[in-house]
């Protein structure tokens, strides 16, 4: 079973959101998602200050096996990027939802976090996936 | 229902991440790709490649039959056990399917040929040997690993019999030998050095969990597909088909144009297509730009679409991305691939990329 953690809010494409509490978050993929994946050989990043909106492609992560595509899960501008996955994309593997963060975005919509799921809503859609 | 090799308890037991591979359920790997890849290179892997299709062909025709079903001329086979490398080609050039063949004595003959080809293979070696005093017989009571990588022979010897490892240990590359219950030849699909055992269904889990003890690890085919591209060995269905000929397909090296009076399938489409020249190019790529190279993207040169590569992957002990690709003549030293929208600089290399371990093409 991949690890969800309870603090972080989720979006069905398999992004994991990190409230900073200062009109930021931080921004991965979940285990489950690099599970998928494979071991991480490239992750092209976006530009920091680049617009993001909800929905949108924003970064790809490209595994042993395929190239996958980020999708932003909030609405905003990008002000920093995890610049250690360009020596070691495996962070992503190892730590998801910690050294392996891809992006930091300021939100220009704050009511978008409200509608990402929680890590029990999350665990269900991994849960039926997964099955 | 996908197809179980007799493998399939072992590769759940070992934590295999399951995927139909050609109607058959295989381990695509059992955790990293990566690791699975280094261990190859650098100590003893083992792949279970059961889902391959042996053949045994045999009678008193079997050589002339062979001799006009494929590109290379088992005539060259003088030493029993003796393995050759040949393409089966359709009546216009194109491939049927890549394999190896055994020869035994003369009238006696081993084919291995894919799993995702078998039906028509299967339905084309029958057709043609209809016209020879030949007997085809699909030998799926064998299950078949592969022990790779510097340390392989040496642990694979570990879990054999006195009088295998006495056979094996007299065994050139590219050949193989039976004995007491096992067909083990010194061939591969990795670049390294090894073994590929023929052993009895019902014997095979046995030997993987011996293999196991031995520290020999479980490989799955994420990192089959890494390494034999980074050896610049081809993939049937992914840089060659029927709608390809191997002479563009980098296996001109497999075709045995002489002697000439040999009329094996498709020769005279060959000879067409080389005389009449043109020919496209079949080259490894180095990516120069970060990124991962896949295959069937194209290959672009002075802005215009000059091929496609056929396989692309990230290779490990480059620690690069890498294609093999087919091109028209004008790719020389230098080319571009696009890769989601952008043009990424590639170096032109001869391959393999790599191999025993080391890298074999320039870096820089």
């Amino acid at each position: 079973m991949s690890e969800i953690p309870a603090n972080l809010k989720y979006a069905k494409s398999h992004e994991w959101v990190e409230d900073l509490g200062d009109g930021t978050v931080k921004i991965g993929i979940s285990d489950h998602a690099q599970e998928l994946l494979g071991d991480m050989v490239f992750v092209e990043l976006p530009e920091e200050g680049a617009a993001v909106s909800v929905g949108e492609e924003c970064a790809v992560v490209e595994s042993v096996k395929a190239a996958s595509d980020v999708y932003s899960p909030v609405t905003g501008e990008v002000v920093a990027v995890n610049e250690d996955l360009a020596d070691s994309p495996d962070l992503v593997n190892h730590h998801p939802y910690a050294d392996g963060w891809i992006m930091q975005v300021k939100l220009t919509e704050e009511g978008e976090l409200e509608e990402l799921m929680d890590a029990d809503a999350y665990g269900e859609l991994v849960s039926e996936e997964e099955h | 229902m996908p197809n179980k090799t007799p493998l399939f308890d072992q590769h759940v037991a070992c934590g295999g991440k399951m995927v139909d591979f050609a109607g058959w359920d295989m381990p695509l790997n059992y955790g990293s790709q990566l690791e699975e890849h280094q261990a190859v290179r650098n100590d003893a892997g083992m792949f279970d490649v059961s889902h391959m299709v042996v053949v045994d062909l045999k009678g008193a025709e079997v050589k002339a039959f062979l001799q006009k079903l494929l590109a290379n001329d088992v005539a060259k086979l003088k030493d029993s056990g003796k393995a050759l490398y040949s393409c089966m080609l359709q009546q216009d050039g194109g491939v049927i399917d890549d394999l190896i063949v055994y020869y035994l004595d003369e009238q006696n003959f081993r084919l291995v040929v894919n799993a995702a080809t078998r039906d028509k293979d299967l339905a084309w070696i029958n057709q043609q040997a209809a016209a020879f005093d030949v007997s085809v017989t699909e030998r799926a009571d064998l299950a078949m690993i592969a022990v790779q990588g510097p340390n392989g022979r040496a642990k694979a010897d570990a879990v054999m019999t006195a009088a295998q490892v006495k056979a094996a240990a007299g065994l050139k590359v590219f050949m193989g030998v039976e004995v007491e219950g096992l067909f083990i030849a010194r061939t591969g699909y990795t670049g390294e050095d090894g073994y590929e055992i023929m052993v009895s269904a019902e014997q095979a889990a046995t030997m993987w969990q011996k293999l196991i003890e031995q520290g020999v690890s479980p490989c799955g085919l994420g990192c089959r597909d890494s390494l034999r591209l980074e050896a610049g060995m081809n993939l049937y269905g992914s840089d060659m088909d029927e709608t390809i000929s191997p002479l563009e397909a980098g296996l001109n090296w497999t075709v045995a144009w002489q002697p000439v009076e040999r009329e094996f399938i498709g020769r005279q489409a060959l000879e067409a297509l080389r005389d009449k020249g043109g020919l496209r190019r079949f080259v490894g790529l180095v990516l120069q730009d970060k990124g991962v190279l896949r295959a069937h993207q194209d290959v672009v040169l002075n802005g215009e679409v000059v091929g496609e590569t056929t396989s692309g992957g990230f290779s490990p002990t480059l620690g690069k991305s890498i294609a093999l690709a087919r091109v028209s003549a004008n790719v020389v030293d230098e080319c571009a691939v696009a890769v989601r929208g952008r043009e990424l600089a590639c170096k032109v290399v001869k391959a393999p990329f790599a191999r025993n371990g080391k890298a074999c093409v320039e870096l820089n």
